[in-house]
């Protein structure tokens, strides 16, 4: 098979290249200097070609998946694992994604980080990430999975922690391993139940056998996965990373915290189908997850004034909006959304970095306002941004979101729907008054900064431009017709057992959709009342509710939480252990029993006096004990 | 009695003269001096034992100048201590020498 | 096999008396160096003496080159080993005591193998590592490393019991004197600690051989010291119970398992860097090796009866270690306190392999975390070492922000630093996972609180590598008060084996995984009638055995 060789080929080259750019970035970069980008840009470049070539190579194959087993990698007693690569449709979708966005964030972080100290640095780690996502969405087995898995989490953690001299960088890139651990450690757990249970960790061996599997271990199967997810995708109550990862710069919150590796999640919960599918209690977790994720990351959003901190919660809802459509099972959907999600939210990263760097490092809204005029490439691709995320006709998000609320309503999970709707709502309201607070009204910002607002460099607009136009379109040409467009019959083959219903355009299908368009231009429109019509009255709503603005502004005190109930009590119980039982219990132990010899030791120590009278004694009562013992043992 | 019982008398009571001079007497060279009449006795015990019992073959008689040359030999050493410690201490009352009190 | 149809010469007796022969060397010519020296104490003479400045340097490289041969005739004894049996290979034997038909005989199986691997590797990057950092009695310093690593050495590859114990002692004496005359300042107190500690469970452990020697002779089988002979006798259970348990307090204070570590921290944090490398390198493996060579084979019934015990301690040691390093204040002690938290997967493994048929992935596994902390932990004391060469401090307070100036250290200390976190893709992923699989086999409930030892490993690792490399404590006085040098290239060439290995197994871990398969089958054979036959616990054969004693 040609065709198959070709793509080994490209399989192993798309994996390859950025860890060669990785490597080669990390001993040799320092000395480029201000060139450091050439290499690995050219790299990921060339990936992402390869990445379309190997969609394309699905596109042609749809029905038949790329499986190539390139080399063992553990053989222990009766199990193996072994470096795998699989390239069927979702995987496709992945490739698109990773691809075409992480080489503009590439390209758009040449301007971005110009003149950093850690200029090679950067793009070395950016490429250490794109290794790890493209092996975690080209594996065939869990545990390869897993090495991707971590090694997103890995990079994540170095870019986030990108500027370590900064306390709260370092501390937040230490956070996001952690928590990510937590889940990890689910995984690591649910991959042991499957290896155990069927024997491999090969998806199609896994899947093969799903059937055979009982409902409860099933059961306990997917919640592990599920785990591994929550923490990777931010899901509550694993989310709490998320919003302190915007401490990297701003090309890895687009790419990392939007755009490609929070997806992580979702795309292994869609690629578990098969599991997940077979047990209704999982779903319902999944779903339910999702669905409180959504809005509560919504209503977070609503208050934060970090333009930044906005848009993470906004992906942390969006995120949940995914695990919604997965457990209500509009699977597709789920990965339609993912799919658009990347363009839209990964290009409103982009724009907000630009706007940030247009403020000299301001993120703060409150000390914005005025910027249209003043960038505006950056502010009509931002729009577009944010019209697609808030779901109007005819841009992106519009499509995916409504065949997710769609897909609620028509596996009659009714509250689901409704709590869909309510977060569309509030995702209109924050995604606006972002807008708003920035790019209309007049400018809050000191005099100083206010005369070096520029617009970005070409660099940095052109990705901005060629990101919006996916970002504007793409949901549109894969989602036309609603629930049986392209990206229906491209997905056929990996959720094979969901069925298409017809899409009635005068019917249920119809109505949502016309709820869910106003409910959105409703978001807006409140947003343009509250944010720069009539400013004063979010104070006045926050001062009557002070209770429910502070909860919200303050992260609904999950990080307070966090501090007290496990960080704390750990340490505390680890000092415990240490001072009182390791140095007071064990040490205590050993030392006393050889202070009991001492004692001991000084007890018979008199007996010892120096006087060889006393010893001449003891000699003499010595033998004469042995005299009168021998004679009484002898019997004479 | 027998003249062996005699001669083991005299041997005892000798023994318990020096063993008596060795717990009492606080003057180091008089307590090597006990030392050797503990020493004698024994010869005195071995040798009327070797002429009066048949079967011994000299092996007492042999002992015996064994007990004197170590007797010779730990006389010498002993009273080389003796000086010694006199050297450092300016007297020879052994209860002065403490120094491997526990 | 012996080693006339494997190699020509006999490789193991080489390679364990190459270091000894390189101490001879030393001692020759240090006294041909100095004949007037030795005559008299003329001030003069002993000046011109001191002056020698070659001779520091002399003996340096034969210490370097003697290791490097004996890693070098590793190498080629691993390439020239034959993975397809589990028969002894490169086997000695040459009558030693002919009145208790005790004998010098070495030989080798693939555990063994990988050990001596770890031994001979690691013996020459303490050399390297150690080339310019030994302040006080250098010489002395270099030949006590060289007596020790014979010592190991022997220990792996010795196949009469009595050699081996011999070996095992002897290994203490160079230890005992590498902690007391070149550590720190609680020095002596450690030391001694170190040598008790050991001495208690080694006299045990000569107590039962004593036991299972007279056994064997009393069924008339005659005087035997042969391990595998006697590994395959059947011993009565109440023999099995005693003697598994004086073996298994021997191993277990060297592992060490919790609650028998104490001695560890202590030790690790006097000792020097060398030191402390061989240490968490090489010493603790011998106390899992001893696990596999004798507790298992010798006495199957027992060993499995002891199973819950020894896995649940295992967790508890998993978990402990790893708490009880999130809290440490010295960078030695927190190292020291994970290696008992990752000997725990490795005792925890071996365990449950014996507790469920088929079970090899976790006895595989622990076996390669063996070695992987070998490299990985050998690795971070190695680095804190240099770190204290330059700040002369291992207080994690007393550091901060060492990226800035180290950055090239700070990238390798983080590359450990993941490794030892068991990051996938590097070495230490491999063995924790298969030990914990194992582990998961036997009981899912212990492999659940095994695997939360992860994630602290992560906590402990990153705060300490965040306190040290990155700044943690807002704006103020983040940057350190003096330049640093950064890592210099001699002590990279010490770290490059060590990432080339950490990299190579994480990748492609059937290299190594490939000399275990049939040893840890002959193992499990051994163990088999054992485990098939389900006993009914650990209590009722206590009562049994104590019957049988009296």
């Amino acid at each position: 098979m040609e065709a198959a060789d070709s793509m080994k080929i490209a399989v192993i080259l798309i994996v390859l290249l950025p860890l060669v750019g990785f490597i080669t970035t990390l001993l040799f970069g320092k000395r480029m200097g201000g060139k450091a980008h050439i290499v690995p840009v050219a790299l990921v470049t060339v990936t992402a070609a390869l990445a379309v070539y190997a969609f394309g190579w699905v596109f042609q194959h749809q029905e038949e998946p790329f499986v190539w087993d390139a080399f063992s990698w553990i053989v222990a007693g009766r199990y193996h694992a072994s470096w795998g690569f699989q390239v069927d449709t979702l995987t496709g979708i992945m490739l698109l994604v990773v691809g075409i966005i992480g080489m503009l964030t590439h390209y758009y972080s040449i301007g971005y980080m110009r003149g950093d100290g850690g200029y090679y640095r950067f793009f070395a780690y950016l490429n250490l990430f794109m290794f790890a996502m493209y092996m975690l969405i080209l594996a065939d087995n869990f545990l390869l999975l897993f090495l991707g898995w971590e090694g997103v989490g890995l990079c994540s953690y170095l870019l986030i922690g990108f500027w370590f001299d900064r306390k709260s960088a370092s501390q937040a890139g230490k956070k996001a391993f952690l928590v990510n651990r937590v889940g990890d450690f689910g995984f690591t757990l649910g991959m042991f139940l499957v290896l155990v249970t069927t024997g491999t960790l090969q998806f199609a061996g896994v899947f093969d056998k799903a059937e055979t599997i009982g409902a409860g271990t099933l059961l306990w199967i997917c919640l592990l996965l599920f785990t591994g997810a929550v923490g990777k995708s931010a899901q509550f109550p694993l989310h709490v990373w998320l919003p302190d990862a915007m401490e990297g710069p701003t090309p890895v919150s687009a790419l990392i915290h939007a755009a490609t590796m929070v997806n992580a999640g979702v795309y292994m919960v869609a690629r578990a189908y098969p599991l997940f599918a077979q047990s209704e209690t999982a779903m319902l977790v999944v779903m339910v997850v999702g669905t409180f994720t959504a809005i509560f990351a919504a209503c977070i959003a609503i208050t934060q004034n970090d333009i930044k901190k906005v848009i993470a919660y906004s992906t942390i809802s969006s995120l949940g909006f995914m695990f919604m459509a997965l457990g209500a099972g509009a699977w597709v959907a789920g990965i339609f959304y993912l799919f658009v999600h990347g363009f839209f939210k990964g290009l409103l990263f982009l724009c907000s970095g630009s706007v940030i760097h247009a403020m000299g490092g301001e993120q703060d809204m409150r000390k914005m306002g005025g910027l249209r005029t003043r960038i505006p490439v950056t502010f009509w691709t931002m729009l577009i941004a944010a019209v697609a995320l808030v779901g109007i006709f005819p841009l992106s998000g519009f499509w995916a979101k409504d065949e997710i609320l769609g897909g609620a309503f028509a596996h009659g999970y009714y509250v689901v729907w409704l709590v869909g709707i309510v977060t569309a709502f509030l995702t209109a309201v924050f995604a606006f008054r972002m807008m708003f607070m920035t790019f209309w009204g007049e400018s809050r910002a000191d005099a100083e900064v206010q005369a070096h607002i520029h617009e970005s460099p070409k660099v940095m607009t052109v990705p901005l431009v060629l990101l919006a136009i996916p970002a504007a379109a793409v949901g549109a040409v894969v989602g036309w017709p609603p629930e049986a467009g392209w990206i229906h019959r491209f997905l056929d083959p990996v959720f094979f057992a969901v069925e298409h219903e017809e899409f009635e355009w005068l019917g249920t299908g119809g109505a949502l959709m016309a709820v869910s368009l106003a409910v959105a231009l409703l978001g807006v429109y409140l947003a343009y009342v509250l944010y720069l019509r009539r400013r004063e009255l979010p104070e006045r709503l926050a001062a009557r509710v002070p209770w429910a603005y502070e909860a919200s502004l303050r992260k609904m005190y999950m990080d307070d939480i966090y501090e007290v109930v496990p960080v704390r009590s750990t340490i505390a119980f680890s000092r415990f252990l240490w001072t009182g039982f390791d140095v007071h219990v064990i040490d205590g132990a050993v030392n006393g029993i050889a202070r009991l010899w001492g004692w001991f030791g000084d007890r018979l120590r008199p007996l010892q006096t120096g006087r060889v009278h006393n010893y001449a004694f003891g000699i003499l009562a010595g033998a004469l004990a042995l005299v009168v013992i021998v004679g009484w043992v002898w019997g004479i | 009695m027998s003249p062996l019982d005699w001669w083991l008398l005299l041997a005892m009571l000798l023994f318990c003269i020096g063993a008596f001079g060795v717990l009492a007497r606080r003057n180091t060279i008089v307590v090597i001096m006990s030392l050797e009449l503990m020493l004698n006795a024994v010869n005195i015990a071995l040798v009327a034992i070797a002429q009066f019992r048949a079967g011994s073959q000299g092996a007492g008689v042999l002992f015996s100048l064994f007990v004197i040359t170590l007797a010779a030999a730990e006389v010498t050493v002993g009273l080389g201590i003796v000086i010694a410690n006199y050297r450092a201490k300016r007297t020879v009352e052994n209860d002065h020498f403490d120094e491997m009190k526990g | 096999m012996s080693w006339q149809d494997q190699i020509g010469f006999p490789v193991l007796s080489v390679i364990t008396f190459l270091p000894l022969a390189g101490v001879v060397l030393i001692l020759v010519i240090d006294l041909l160096r100095r004949p007037a020296a030795r005559l008299g104490a003329d001030g003069a003479v002993e000046g011109a003496v001191r002056r020698q400045t070659w001779w520091p340097t002399t003996y340096k490289v034969i210490s370097l080159a003697t290791t490097l041969a004996a890693f070098a005739l590793t190498v080629w004894v691993l390439f020239v080993f034959d993975k397809s049996t589990s028969q002894l290979q490169f086997v000695e034997d040459v009558m030693w005591v002919r009145r208790f038909n005790i004998h010098y005989s070495l030989g080798i199986d693939g555990i063994a193998a990988l050990m001596l691997l770890l031994t001979t590797l690691l013996g020459f990057i303490v050399i390297i590592g150690s080339w310019h950092y030994i302040k006080d009695r250098e010489m002395g310093f270099f030949v006590s490393l060289l007596l020790l690593q014979t010592g190991m050495t022997g220990v792996f590859c010795a196949t009469d019991l009595v050699l081996f114990y011999v070996f095992w002692e002897a290994m203490l004496v160079p230890m005992y004197f590498i902690i007391g005359v070149w550590g720190g300042p609680r020095k002596i107190y450690a030391a001694i600690k170190f040598v008790l500690f050991t001495l208690v469970g080694s006299l045990l452990m000569l107590v039962a051989i004593v036991a299972v020697v007279w056994y064997v002779n009393g069924q008339g089988a005659g005087l035997t010291f042969d391990i595998r002979a006697l590994s395959d006798v059947v011993y009565p259970y109440h023999l099995q119970f005693w003697a598994f348990l004086a073996f298994f307090l021997a191993f277990a204070i060297k592992v060490p398992m919790f609650p028998l570590h104490t001695w560890l921290p202590d030790a690790h944090v006097e000792a020097p860097t060398a030191g402390s490398v061989i240490l968490a390198g090489v010493l603790l493996k011998m106390g899992a090796y001893g696990m596999l060579r004798f507790c298992l084979p010798f006495f199957p019934d027992a060993a499995v009866d002891f199973v819950p015990l020894v896995a649940g301690l295992s967790v508890v040691a998993i978990i402990y270690g790893a708490a009880v390093s999130l809290v440490q204040k010295d960078l030695k002690k927190l190292i020291a306190y994970s290696s008992v938290s990752h000997m725990g997967f490795v005792t925890a493994g071996i365990f449950a392999a014996i507790a469920v048929a088929d079970n090899a992935a976790g006895m595989e596994g622990a076996v390669l975390v063996m070695f992987n902390h070998g490299v990985l932990t050998g690795a971070l004391f190695l680095m804190v070492g240099y770190l204290y060469e330059r700040t002369h401090t291992r207080q994690i307070a007393e550091m901060s922000m060492l990226a800035t100036p180290l950055p090239v250290f700070a990238g390798f200390f983080l590359f450990f630093t993941l490794g030892s976190l068991g990051l996938p893709g590097l070495n230490g992923f491999v063995g924790e996972f298969l030990s914990l699989l194992g582990l998961f086999e036997y009981s899912h409930a212990l492999a659940a609180i095994g695997a939360l030892g992860i994630i602290l490993a992560a906590c402990y690792l990153l705060w300490m590598y965040q306190r040290t490399m990155f700044n943690d404590r807002g704006e103020a006085g983040v940057m350190p008060a003096v330049s640093l040098r950064d890592i210099s290239p001699r002590e990279i060439v010490s770290l490059l084996p060590l990432v080339v290995l950490a990299v190579w197994i994480g990748v492609y871990p059937n290299t190594f995984l490939d000399f275990l398969h049939t040893p840890v089958q002959y193992i499990l054979q051994q163990m088999g009638p054992s485990i098939e036959s389900a006993r009914d616990g650990a209590v009722a054969h206590l009562i049994e055995a104590t019957k049988g004693l009296f």
